[in-house]
Protein backbone atom coordinates (compact mmCIF):
# COMPACT_ATOMS: atom_id res chain seq x y z
CA UNK A 1 0.00 0.00 0.00
CA UNK A 2 1.15 3.51 -0.74
CA UNK A 3 2.02 5.73 2.25
CA UNK A 4 0.13 8.70 1.01
CA UNK A 5 -3.16 7.09 0.14
CA UNK A 6 -3.13 5.66 3.62
CA UNK A 7 -3.34 9.08 5.25
CA UNK A 8 -5.98 10.27 2.83
CA UNK A 9 -8.35 7.49 3.75
CA UNK A 10 -10.79 9.01 6.28
CA UNK A 11 -11.25 5.69 8.01
CA UNK A 12 -7.53 5.37 8.65
CA UNK A 13 -7.42 8.95 9.83
CA UNK A 14 -9.98 8.11 12.47
CA UNK A 15 -8.20 5.02 13.59
CA UNK A 16 -4.90 6.88 13.77
CA UNK A 17 -6.50 9.57 15.85
CA UNK A 18 -7.96 6.96 18.20
CA UNK A 19 -4.65 5.22 18.82
CA UNK A 20 -2.84 8.49 19.29
CA UNK A 21 -5.28 9.74 21.91
CA UNK A 22 -5.12 6.36 23.60
CA UNK A 23 -1.33 6.56 23.71
CA UNK A 24 -1.53 10.11 25.04
CA UNK A 25 -3.81 9.30 27.97
CA UNK A 26 -1.95 6.07 28.77
CA UNK A 27 1.36 7.92 28.89
CA UNK A 28 -0.04 10.60 31.18
CA UNK A 29 -1.65 8.20 33.65
CA UNK A 30 1.22 5.77 33.38
CA UNK A 31 3.61 8.48 34.60
CA UNK A 32 1.90 8.59 37.96
CA UNK A 33 1.61 4.80 38.16
CA UNK A 34 5.34 4.50 37.43
CA UNK A 35 6.36 7.15 39.98
CA UNK A 36 4.19 5.50 42.61
CA UNK A 37 5.99 2.23 41.87
CA UNK A 38 2.77 0.66 40.71
CA UNK A 39 4.02 -0.56 37.34
CA UNK A 40 3.28 -4.14 38.31
CA UNK A 41 -0.12 -3.10 39.56
CA UNK A 42 -0.89 -1.74 36.09
CA UNK A 43 0.11 -5.08 34.65
CA UNK A 44 -2.11 -6.95 37.09
CA UNK A 45 -5.05 -4.63 36.43
CA UNK A 46 -4.81 -5.02 32.67
CA UNK A 47 -4.59 -8.80 32.83
CA UNK A 48 -7.39 -8.91 35.37
CA UNK A 49 -9.55 -6.89 33.00
CA UNK A 50 -9.84 -9.78 30.54
CA UNK A 51 -12.23 -12.04 32.50
CA UNK A 52 -14.29 -8.98 33.46
CA UNK A 53 -14.62 -7.91 29.85
CA UNK A 54 -15.45 -11.44 28.68
CA UNK A 55 -18.12 -11.84 31.35
CA UNK A 56 -19.59 -8.47 30.42
CA UNK A 57 -19.82 -9.65 26.82
CA UNK A 58 -21.35 -13.00 27.76
CA UNK A 59 -23.98 -11.38 29.97
CA UNK A 60 -24.97 -8.50 27.72
CA UNK A 61 -24.16 -9.96 24.31
CA UNK A 62 -22.93 -6.56 23.12
CA UNK A 63 -19.51 -5.10 22.54
CA UNK A 64 -20.04 -1.90 24.46
CA UNK A 65 -17.16 -0.07 26.08
CA UNK A 66 -19.44 0.98 28.91
CA UNK A 67 -20.28 -2.61 29.92
CA UNK A 68 -16.67 -3.63 29.41
CA UNK A 69 -15.63 -0.89 31.78
CA UNK A 70 -18.01 -2.12 34.45
CA UNK A 71 -16.77 -5.68 34.01
CA UNK A 72 -13.13 -4.59 34.11
CA UNK A 73 -13.67 -2.41 37.19
CA UNK A 74 -15.34 -5.26 39.09
CA UNK A 75 -12.54 -7.62 38.08
CA UNK A 76 -9.98 -4.96 39.05
CA UNK A 77 -11.56 -4.47 42.48
CA UNK A 78 -11.62 -8.23 43.05
CA UNK A 79 -8.00 -8.54 41.95
CA UNK A 80 -6.73 -5.71 44.18
CA UNK A 81 -8.77 -7.00 47.11
CA UNK A 82 -7.33 -10.49 46.59
CA UNK A 83 -3.79 -9.10 46.38
CA UNK A 84 -4.36 -7.13 49.57
CA UNK A 85 -5.83 -10.17 51.34
CA UNK A 86 -2.90 -12.39 50.37
CA UNK A 87 -0.24 -9.88 51.45
CA UNK A 88 -1.97 -9.22 54.75
CA UNK A 89 -2.77 -12.79 55.70
CA UNK A 90 0.21 -14.75 54.49
CA UNK A 91 3.94 -14.36 54.27
CA UNK A 92 3.73 -13.87 50.52
CA UNK A 93 5.12 -10.49 49.46
CA UNK A 94 3.18 -8.10 47.29
CA UNK A 95 5.06 -8.77 44.04
CA UNK A 96 4.47 -12.50 44.33
CA UNK A 97 0.83 -11.93 45.22
CA UNK A 98 0.52 -9.72 42.12
CA UNK A 99 2.03 -12.51 40.03
CA UNK A 100 -0.37 -15.12 41.40
CA UNK A 101 -3.49 -13.01 40.93
CA UNK A 102 -2.41 -11.80 37.50
CA UNK A 103 -1.99 -15.34 36.16
CA UNK A 104 -5.16 -16.67 37.80
CA UNK A 105 -7.31 -13.86 36.39
CA UNK A 106 -5.67 -14.05 33.01
CA UNK A 107 -6.15 -17.82 32.93
CA UNK A 108 -9.85 -17.45 33.71
CA UNK A 109 -10.03 -14.77 31.02
CA UNK A 110 -8.52 -17.08 28.41
CA UNK A 111 -10.97 -19.85 29.32
CA UNK A 112 -13.90 -17.44 28.95
CA UNK A 113 -12.50 -16.09 25.69
CA UNK A 114 -12.20 -19.59 24.25
CA UNK A 115 -15.74 -20.28 25.38
CA UNK A 116 -17.02 -17.18 23.58
CA UNK A 117 -15.21 -18.05 20.38
CA UNK A 118 -16.71 -21.51 20.33
CA UNK A 119 -20.20 -20.16 20.73
CA UNK A 120 -22.16 -18.96 17.71
CA UNK A 121 -21.95 -15.24 18.21
CA UNK A 122 -18.25 -15.44 19.02
CA UNK A 123 -16.99 -15.64 15.49
CA UNK A 124 -18.03 -12.16 14.57
CA UNK A 125 -17.44 -10.68 17.98
CA UNK A 126 -13.81 -9.81 17.32
CA UNK A 127 -13.10 -10.59 20.93
CA UNK A 128 -10.15 -12.71 19.86
CA UNK A 129 -8.45 -9.43 19.04
CA UNK A 130 -8.59 -8.45 22.71
CA UNK A 131 -5.37 -10.23 23.51
CA UNK A 132 -3.05 -8.33 21.18
CA UNK A 133 -5.25 -5.62 19.78
CA UNK A 134 -6.35 -4.81 16.28
CA UNK A 135 -6.77 -1.12 15.67
CA UNK A 136 -8.18 -1.63 12.18
CA UNK A 137 -11.27 -3.28 13.65
CA UNK A 138 -12.24 -0.04 15.36
CA UNK A 139 -15.31 1.60 13.88
CA UNK A 140 -16.10 5.29 14.05
CA UNK A 141 -18.16 4.96 17.21
CA UNK A 142 -15.30 3.16 18.95
CA UNK A 143 -12.95 5.96 18.02
CA UNK A 144 -15.38 8.57 19.31
CA UNK A 145 -15.66 6.74 22.61
CA UNK A 146 -11.92 6.26 22.94
CA UNK A 147 -11.24 9.88 22.05
CA UNK A 148 -13.86 11.16 24.50
CA UNK A 149 -12.70 9.00 27.38
CA UNK A 150 -9.02 9.75 26.70
CA UNK A 151 -9.77 13.46 26.79
CA UNK A 152 -11.57 13.07 30.12
CA UNK A 153 -8.63 11.09 31.54
CA UNK A 154 -6.12 13.74 30.48
CA UNK A 155 -8.27 16.57 31.86
CA UNK A 156 -8.66 14.74 35.18
CA UNK A 157 -4.89 14.31 35.45
CA UNK A 158 -4.51 18.01 34.74
CA UNK A 159 -7.07 19.00 37.37
CA UNK A 160 -5.67 16.70 40.04
CA UNK A 161 -2.05 17.33 39.08
CA UNK A 162 -1.06 18.90 42.40
CA UNK A 163 -2.78 16.19 44.44
CA UNK A 164 -1.40 13.35 42.32
CA UNK A 165 2.07 14.83 42.59
CA UNK A 166 2.00 15.00 46.37
CA UNK A 167 0.45 11.54 46.63
CA UNK A 168 3.19 10.11 44.42
CA UNK A 169 6.07 11.83 46.19
CA UNK A 170 5.06 11.71 49.85
CA UNK A 171 1.78 9.95 50.66
CA UNK A 172 2.36 10.35 54.41
CA UNK A 173 2.60 14.12 54.13
CA UNK A 174 -0.39 14.16 51.78
CA UNK A 175 -2.45 12.35 54.38
CA UNK A 176 -1.16 14.68 57.07
CA UNK A 177 -2.42 17.80 55.33
CA UNK A 178 -5.80 16.19 54.92
CA UNK A 179 -5.89 14.75 51.41
CA UNK A 180 -8.16 11.69 51.28
CA UNK A 181 -5.28 9.47 50.21
CA UNK A 182 -7.20 6.20 50.14
CA UNK A 183 -9.88 7.72 47.95
CA UNK A 184 -7.32 9.35 45.65
CA UNK A 185 -5.47 6.05 45.44
CA UNK A 186 -8.61 4.27 44.32
CA UNK A 187 -9.41 7.08 41.94
CA UNK A 188 -6.02 6.59 40.30
CA UNK A 189 -6.66 2.86 40.01
CA UNK A 190 -9.94 3.65 38.34
CA UNK A 191 -8.18 5.87 35.82
CA UNK A 192 -5.71 3.07 35.08
CA UNK A 193 -8.49 0.51 34.60
CA UNK A 194 -10.32 2.93 32.33
CA UNK A 195 -7.21 3.42 30.20
CA UNK A 196 -6.82 -0.35 30.00
CA UNK A 197 -10.41 -0.83 28.85
CA UNK A 198 -10.28 1.77 26.10
CA UNK A 199 -6.96 0.29 25.04
CA UNK A 200 -8.29 -3.26 24.76
CA UNK A 201 -9.35 -2.94 21.15
CA UNK A 202 -6.25 -1.26 19.80
CA UNK A 203 -3.53 -2.68 22.04
CA UNK A 204 -4.99 -5.67 23.86
CA UNK A 205 -4.87 -6.62 27.54
CA UNK A 206 -1.51 -8.37 27.34
CA UNK A 207 0.44 -5.31 26.28
CA UNK A 208 -1.65 -2.49 27.68
CA UNK A 209 0.53 -2.30 30.79
CA UNK A 210 3.54 -1.71 28.53
CA UNK A 211 1.82 1.24 26.88
CA UNK A 212 1.11 2.66 30.35
CA UNK A 213 4.63 2.34 31.69
CA UNK A 214 7.13 2.41 28.79
CA UNK A 215 6.44 6.01 27.65
CA UNK A 216 6.65 7.15 31.28
CA UNK A 217 9.97 5.43 31.89
CA UNK A 218 11.34 6.86 28.63
CA UNK A 219 10.12 10.37 29.50
CA UNK A 220 11.75 10.19 32.95
CA UNK A 221 15.14 10.12 31.23
CA UNK A 222 14.70 13.52 29.61
CA UNK A 223 13.63 15.73 32.47
CA UNK A 224 13.72 16.48 36.17
CA UNK A 225 10.35 18.22 36.17
CA UNK A 226 7.17 16.29 36.75
CA UNK A 227 4.95 18.28 34.43
CA UNK A 228 7.47 18.00 31.59
CA UNK A 229 7.71 14.28 32.21
CA UNK A 230 3.94 13.83 32.11
CA UNK A 231 3.60 15.81 28.87
CA UNK A 232 6.53 13.98 27.28
CA UNK A 233 5.13 10.60 28.29
CA UNK A 234 1.84 11.60 26.67
CA UNK A 235 3.62 12.62 23.46
CA UNK A 236 5.69 9.43 23.43
CA UNK A 237 2.51 7.40 23.89
CA UNK A 238 0.76 9.26 21.08
CA UNK A 239 3.75 8.81 18.79
CA UNK A 240 3.88 5.08 19.54
CA UNK A 241 0.16 4.80 18.82
CA UNK A 242 0.67 6.57 15.52
CA UNK A 243 3.66 4.53 14.33
CA UNK A 244 2.20 1.21 15.49
CA UNK A 245 -1.08 1.81 13.73
CA UNK A 246 0.52 2.98 10.49
CA UNK A 247 2.86 -0.02 10.33
CA UNK A 248 0.10 -2.47 11.14
CA UNK A 249 -2.16 -1.10 8.42
CA UNK A 250 0.65 -1.26 5.88
CA UNK A 251 1.72 -4.79 6.70
CA UNK A 252 -1.19 -7.13 6.39
CA UNK A 253 -2.71 -8.65 9.49
CA UNK A 254 -0.05 -7.70 11.99
CA UNK A 255 -1.68 -7.05 15.37
CA UNK A 256 -1.44 -3.39 16.41
CA UNK A 257 -0.66 -3.85 20.09
CA UNK A 258 2.82 -5.36 19.71
CA UNK A 259 3.72 -2.77 17.08
CA UNK A 260 2.64 0.13 19.29
CA UNK A 261 4.58 -1.29 22.21
CA UNK A 262 7.61 -1.90 19.99
CA UNK A 263 7.55 1.74 18.90
CA UNK A 264 7.39 2.79 22.54
CA UNK A 265 10.31 0.48 23.27
CA UNK A 266 12.36 2.06 20.50
CA UNK A 267 11.67 5.47 22.06
CA UNK A 268 12.72 4.03 25.40
CA UNK A 269 16.02 2.73 24.01
CA UNK A 270 16.75 6.06 22.36
CA UNK A 271 16.03 7.77 25.67
CA UNK A 272 18.32 5.47 27.64
CA UNK A 273 21.14 6.16 25.22
CA UNK A 274 20.72 9.75 24.15
CA UNK A 275 18.93 11.63 26.93
CA UNK A 276 20.85 14.58 28.39
CA UNK A 277 22.20 14.07 31.93
CA UNK A 278 20.52 10.72 32.64
CA UNK A 279 21.32 8.98 29.35
CA UNK A 280 24.20 6.53 29.03
CA UNK A 281 26.06 8.64 26.46
CA UNK A 282 25.74 11.85 28.47
CA UNK A 283 26.94 10.09 31.62
CA UNK A 284 29.95 8.67 29.83
CA UNK A 285 30.78 12.05 28.35
CA UNK A 286 30.49 13.66 31.78
CA UNK A 287 32.78 11.09 33.33
CA UNK A 288 35.37 11.57 30.62
CA UNK A 289 35.30 15.35 30.85
CA UNK A 290 35.48 15.26 34.65
CA UNK A 291 38.54 13.09 34.34
CA UNK A 292 40.27 15.34 31.83
CA UNK A 293 39.53 18.41 33.90
CA UNK A 294 40.96 16.76 36.93
CA UNK A 295 44.13 15.68 35.15
CA UNK A 296 45.92 19.07 34.87
CA UNK A 297 45.51 19.59 38.58
CA UNK A 298 47.25 16.36 39.49
CA UNK A 299 49.93 17.02 36.89
CA UNK A 300 50.59 20.39 38.40
CA UNK A 301 50.98 18.93 41.81
CA UNK A 302 53.49 16.45 40.49
CA UNK A 303 55.41 19.23 38.82
CA UNK A 304 55.50 21.31 41.98
CA UNK A 305 56.85 18.38 43.85
CA UNK A 306 59.56 17.71 41.34
CA UNK A 307 60.60 21.33 41.50
CA UNK B 1 -6.51 29.37 76.20
CA UNK B 2 -6.46 25.75 75.07
CA UNK B 3 -3.24 23.76 75.21
CA UNK B 4 -1.49 23.30 71.86
CA UNK B 5 -1.49 19.55 72.39
CA UNK B 6 -3.46 17.32 74.72
CA UNK B 7 -3.23 13.54 74.54
CA UNK B 8 -5.46 11.31 76.66
CA UNK B 9 -5.03 7.57 77.20
CA UNK B 10 -3.53 6.98 73.79
CA UNK B 11 -2.82 3.33 72.97
CA UNK B 12 -1.48 2.20 69.61
CA UNK B 13 -0.69 -1.28 68.32
CA UNK B 14 0.46 -2.53 64.94
CA UNK B 15 -0.02 -6.14 65.97
CA UNK B 16 -1.31 -7.58 69.23
CA UNK B 17 1.25 -6.03 71.51
CA UNK B 18 0.81 -2.27 71.96
CA UNK B 19 3.79 -0.14 70.97
CA UNK B 20 2.36 2.82 72.86
CA UNK B 21 0.49 2.21 76.08
CA UNK B 22 -1.91 4.58 77.74
CA UNK B 23 -0.09 7.81 76.97
CA UNK B 24 -1.51 10.98 78.52
CA UNK B 25 0.12 14.37 78.59
CA UNK B 26 -0.33 18.05 77.90
CA UNK B 27 2.05 20.42 76.21
CA UNK B 28 2.10 24.14 77.02
CA UNK B 29 2.60 26.85 74.44
CA UNK B 30 5.98 28.15 73.29
CA UNK B 31 8.12 25.18 74.27
CA UNK B 32 10.85 23.36 72.40
CA UNK B 33 10.37 19.76 73.44
CA UNK B 34 12.69 16.83 72.86
CA UNK B 35 11.11 13.39 72.52
CA UNK B 36 13.64 10.91 73.82
CA UNK B 37 13.73 7.15 73.99
CA UNK B 38 15.51 4.08 72.61
CA UNK B 39 14.96 2.63 69.11
CA UNK B 40 11.52 1.13 68.84
CA UNK B 41 10.23 3.14 71.81
CA UNK B 42 7.35 4.39 69.70
CA UNK B 43 8.50 7.95 69.08
CA UNK B 44 7.67 7.96 65.38
CA UNK B 45 4.50 6.03 66.14
CA UNK B 46 3.43 8.68 68.65
CA UNK B 47 3.76 11.44 66.06
CA UNK B 48 1.99 9.39 63.39
CA UNK B 49 -0.86 8.57 65.77
CA UNK B 50 -1.27 12.21 66.75
CA UNK B 51 -1.40 13.19 63.07
CA UNK B 52 -3.84 10.33 62.40
CA UNK B 53 -1.51 8.74 59.89
CA UNK B 54 -2.08 5.46 61.70
CA UNK B 55 -5.15 4.43 63.70
CA UNK B 56 -5.02 4.26 67.48
CA UNK B 57 -6.86 1.69 69.58
CA UNK B 58 -8.00 4.02 72.32
CA UNK B 59 -7.50 7.57 73.39
CA UNK B 60 -8.04 10.98 71.96
CA UNK B 61 -5.85 13.82 70.81
CA UNK B 62 -6.73 17.49 70.84
CA UNK B 63 -4.72 20.17 69.10
CA UNK B 64 -5.56 23.63 70.34
CA UNK B 65 -8.56 22.04 72.01
CA UNK B 66 -10.00 20.65 68.81
CA UNK B 67 -9.70 17.52 66.73
CA UNK B 68 -6.81 17.33 64.30
CA UNK B 69 -9.23 17.37 61.38
CA UNK B 70 -10.16 20.94 62.26
CA UNK B 71 -6.67 22.16 63.10
CA UNK B 72 -4.61 20.63 60.27
CA UNK B 73 -3.57 23.99 58.92
CA UNK B 74 -1.98 24.91 62.22
CA UNK B 75 0.20 21.78 62.26
CA UNK B 76 3.56 21.27 60.56
CA UNK B 77 5.25 17.90 60.08
CA UNK B 78 8.78 16.79 59.21
CA UNK B 79 8.80 13.04 58.51
CA UNK B 80 11.90 10.85 58.71
CA UNK B 81 13.91 11.47 55.57
CA UNK B 82 13.85 7.84 54.41
CA UNK B 83 10.07 7.96 54.15
CA UNK B 84 10.19 9.12 50.53
CA UNK B 85 12.01 8.18 47.31
CA UNK B 86 14.28 11.13 46.53
CA UNK B 87 14.68 10.16 42.90
CA UNK B 88 11.47 11.97 42.04
CA UNK B 89 11.33 14.43 39.14
CA UNK B 90 11.19 17.65 41.11
CA UNK B 91 13.49 20.27 42.62
CA UNK B 92 14.03 21.55 46.14
CA UNK B 93 11.84 24.62 45.75
CA UNK B 94 8.96 22.51 44.48
CA UNK B 95 9.15 20.22 47.50
CA UNK B 96 9.07 23.20 49.84
CA UNK B 97 6.07 24.50 47.91
CA UNK B 98 4.23 21.31 48.89
CA UNK B 99 4.09 22.81 52.36
CA UNK B 100 1.63 25.34 50.92
CA UNK B 101 -0.72 22.72 49.45
CA UNK B 102 -2.68 22.35 52.67
CA UNK B 103 -3.54 26.05 52.53
CA UNK B 104 -4.41 26.00 48.84
CA UNK B 105 -7.25 23.52 48.70
CA UNK B 106 -8.36 21.46 45.74
CA UNK B 107 -7.39 22.27 42.15
CA UNK B 108 -5.67 25.57 42.98
CA UNK B 109 -2.05 25.95 41.90
CA UNK B 110 0.55 27.72 44.01
CA UNK B 111 1.04 31.32 42.80
CA UNK B 112 3.90 33.82 42.92
CA UNK B 113 3.29 34.60 46.58
CA UNK B 114 3.53 30.93 47.55
CA UNK B 115 6.71 30.65 45.53
CA UNK B 116 8.27 33.66 47.21
CA UNK B 117 7.27 32.28 50.59
CA UNK B 118 8.79 28.89 49.78
CA UNK B 119 11.98 30.61 48.68
CA UNK B 120 12.12 32.45 52.00
CA UNK B 121 11.78 29.18 53.88
CA UNK B 122 14.59 27.64 51.84
CA UNK B 123 16.68 30.66 52.69
CA UNK B 124 16.00 30.21 56.40
CA UNK B 125 17.56 26.74 56.28
CA UNK B 126 20.45 28.05 54.19
CA UNK B 127 19.42 26.24 51.03
CA UNK B 128 18.41 29.05 48.68
CA UNK B 129 21.29 28.40 46.28
CA UNK B 130 19.99 24.84 45.81
CA UNK B 131 16.41 25.87 45.03
CA UNK B 132 16.47 24.49 41.50
CA UNK B 133 18.63 21.46 42.16
CA UNK B 134 16.99 18.10 41.50
CA UNK B 135 16.33 16.55 44.89
CA UNK B 136 18.25 13.32 44.34
CA UNK B 137 21.35 15.44 43.72
CA UNK B 138 21.21 16.87 47.24
CA UNK B 139 23.21 15.36 50.08
CA UNK B 140 21.35 13.63 52.90
CA UNK B 141 21.69 16.62 55.21
CA UNK B 142 20.51 18.97 52.47
CA UNK B 143 17.47 16.79 51.87
CA UNK B 144 16.73 16.94 55.57
CA UNK B 145 16.90 20.74 55.40
CA UNK B 146 14.50 20.76 52.45
CA UNK B 147 12.00 18.83 54.53
CA UNK B 148 12.46 21.32 57.34
CA UNK B 149 11.87 24.20 54.94
CA UNK B 150 8.70 22.50 53.74
CA UNK B 151 7.44 22.35 57.31
CA UNK B 152 8.27 26.05 57.74
CA UNK B 153 6.27 26.79 54.60
CA UNK B 154 3.26 25.24 56.32
CA UNK B 155 3.15 28.31 58.56
CA UNK B 156 2.07 26.19 61.47
CA UNK B 157 1.78 26.90 65.17
CA UNK B 158 2.79 23.46 66.35
CA UNK B 159 5.49 21.40 64.67
CA UNK B 160 6.30 17.69 64.83
CA UNK B 161 9.78 16.74 63.64
CA UNK B 162 10.99 13.18 63.40
CA UNK B 163 14.78 13.10 63.77
CA UNK B 164 15.52 16.28 61.82
CA UNK B 165 19.21 16.11 62.72
CA UNK B 166 20.04 12.74 61.21
CA UNK B 167 22.89 13.16 58.75
CA UNK B 168 23.14 16.89 59.35
CA UNK B 169 26.58 18.34 60.09
CA UNK B 170 27.29 20.05 63.41
CA UNK B 171 27.18 23.60 62.02
CA UNK B 172 23.86 23.01 60.29
CA UNK B 173 22.48 21.38 63.40
CA UNK B 174 23.27 24.51 65.38
CA UNK B 175 21.70 26.68 62.68
CA UNK B 176 18.53 24.58 62.70
CA UNK B 177 18.35 24.70 66.49
CA UNK B 178 18.66 28.49 66.32
CA UNK B 179 15.76 28.44 63.86
CA UNK B 180 13.66 26.25 66.16
CA UNK B 181 14.42 28.57 69.07
CA UNK B 182 13.21 31.44 66.94
CA UNK B 183 9.95 29.58 66.29
CA UNK B 184 9.68 29.02 70.01
CA UNK B 185 10.18 32.69 70.75
CA UNK B 186 7.31 33.42 68.36
CA UNK B 187 5.11 31.37 70.68
CA UNK B 188 5.13 28.23 68.54
CA UNK B 189 5.39 24.76 69.97
CA UNK B 190 7.98 22.42 68.52
CA UNK B 191 8.29 18.69 69.29
CA UNK B 192 11.48 17.06 68.09
CA UNK B 193 12.46 13.40 68.17
CA UNK B 194 16.09 13.49 69.21
CA UNK B 195 18.74 10.81 69.73
CA UNK B 196 21.87 12.62 70.85
CA UNK B 197 21.65 12.74 74.63
CA UNK B 198 24.74 14.93 74.82
CA UNK B 199 22.96 17.92 73.37
CA UNK B 200 19.59 17.51 75.08
CA UNK B 201 20.31 19.95 77.87
CA UNK B 202 21.55 22.58 75.49
CA UNK B 203 18.66 22.35 73.02
CA UNK B 204 15.42 21.64 74.83
CA UNK B 205 13.60 23.36 77.64
CA UNK B 206 11.24 20.43 78.01
CA UNK B 207 11.75 16.75 77.38
CA UNK B 208 9.46 13.79 77.00
CA UNK B 209 10.85 10.40 77.95
CA UNK B 210 9.19 7.57 76.11
CA UNK B 211 9.54 3.83 76.05
CA UNK B 212 6.20 2.27 75.11
CA UNK B 213 4.88 3.96 78.25
CA UNK B 214 5.36 7.60 79.03
CA UNK B 215 8.19 7.76 81.57
CA UNK B 216 7.89 11.46 82.11
CA UNK B 217 7.40 14.86 80.57
CA UNK B 218 8.47 18.20 81.94
CA UNK B 219 11.29 20.72 82.24
CA UNK B 220 14.65 19.33 81.17
CA UNK B 221 16.45 20.14 84.42
CA UNK B 222 13.89 18.09 86.35
CA UNK B 223 13.75 15.07 84.08
CA UNK B 224 17.18 14.80 82.52
CA UNK B 225 18.65 12.83 85.37
CA UNK B 226 20.36 9.49 85.69
CA UNK B 227 17.30 7.93 87.31
CA UNK B 228 14.87 8.92 84.64
CA UNK B 229 17.22 8.04 81.80
CA UNK B 230 17.93 4.63 83.30
CA UNK B 231 14.20 4.07 83.54
CA UNK B 232 13.76 5.05 79.87
CA UNK B 233 16.65 3.14 78.41
CA UNK B 234 16.58 0.27 80.88
CA UNK B 235 19.82 -1.54 81.59
CA UNK B 236 21.11 -0.77 78.11
CA UNK B 237 22.56 2.52 79.20
CA UNK B 238 25.89 3.01 80.88
CA UNK B 239 26.62 6.42 82.25
CA UNK B 240 29.47 8.25 83.78
CA UNK B 241 28.40 10.87 86.20
CA UNK B 242 30.68 13.74 85.36
CA UNK B 243 29.56 16.38 87.82
CA UNK B 244 25.94 17.02 86.94
CA UNK B 245 25.41 16.04 83.33
CA UNK B 246 25.19 12.37 82.57
CA UNK B 247 27.48 11.36 79.73
CA UNK B 248 26.43 8.37 77.76
CA UNK B 249 29.13 5.80 77.29
CA UNK B 250 27.48 2.94 75.44
CA UNK B 251 23.87 3.29 74.53
CA UNK B 252 23.29 -0.07 72.92
N1 LIG C 1 4.45 -0.55 60.16
C1 LIG C 1 4.73 -1.25 61.27
N2 LIG C 1 4.21 -2.50 61.43
C2 LIG C 1 4.46 -3.21 62.53
N3 LIG C 1 5.21 -2.78 63.57
C3 LIG C 1 5.76 -1.55 63.47
C4 LIG C 1 5.54 -0.72 62.31
N4 LIG C 1 6.20 0.44 62.50
C5 LIG C 1 6.79 0.34 63.70
N5 LIG C 1 6.53 -0.85 64.29
C6 LIG C 1 6.99 -1.27 65.62
O1 LIG C 1 6.54 -0.32 66.55
C7 LIG C 1 7.53 -0.03 67.52
C8 LIG C 1 7.75 1.46 67.58
O2 LIG C 1 8.29 1.92 66.34
P1 LIG C 1 8.68 3.42 66.09
O3 LIG C 1 9.04 3.54 64.66
O4 LIG C 1 7.61 4.30 66.62
O5 LIG C 1 9.98 3.57 66.99
P2 LIG C 1 10.90 4.84 67.19
O6 LIG C 1 10.85 5.18 68.63
O7 LIG C 1 10.56 5.89 66.21
O8 LIG C 1 12.31 4.20 66.85
P3 LIG C 1 13.59 4.84 66.11
O9 LIG C 1 14.37 5.53 67.16
O10 LIG C 1 14.32 3.63 65.63
O11 LIG C 1 13.11 5.71 65.01
C9 LIG C 1 8.75 -0.84 67.13
O12 LIG C 1 8.83 -1.95 67.98
C10 LIG C 1 8.50 -1.27 65.72
O13 LIG C 1 9.02 -2.55 65.51
MG1 LIG D 1 11.46 6.72 64.48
Amino acid sequence: MNWFSLFLDPNTQWILMGSMLLGLSSGVIGSFAYLRKQSLMGDALSHAALPGVCLAYMLTGTKSIFFFLIGAIIAGILATAAIGYITRNSRIKQDSALGIILTVFFGVGIVLLTQIQHSNSGNQSGLDKFLFGHAASMVKLDVYTIAGISAVLVVLCFLFFKEFKLLSFDPGFAKGIGLPTILLDQFMMLLIVTAVVIGIQAVGVVLMAALLITPAVAARYWTEKLHVMVILAGLFGAFSGFVGTVVSSMVNNLPTGPLIVLSATVLFIISVLAAPNRGVLAKTRLRVSAKSEYQPLTNQRVKEKSL
Amino acid sequence: MAFPLTVNNLTVAYQKKPVLEDISFRVPEGKLIGIIGPNGAGKSTLIKAILELIPSITGDVAIFGESYKKTRKRVGYVPQRESVDWDFPTDALDVVMMGRYGHLGWFKRPDKKDKAHAMECLDQVGMSQYAHRQISQLSGGQQQRVFLARALAQDAEIYFMDEPFVGVDAATEKAIIALLMKLKSQGKTVLVVHHDLNTVKEYFDWIMLLNVKLIGIGPTEKLFTKDYLQKTYGGSLTMLDSNTSPIIVSPR
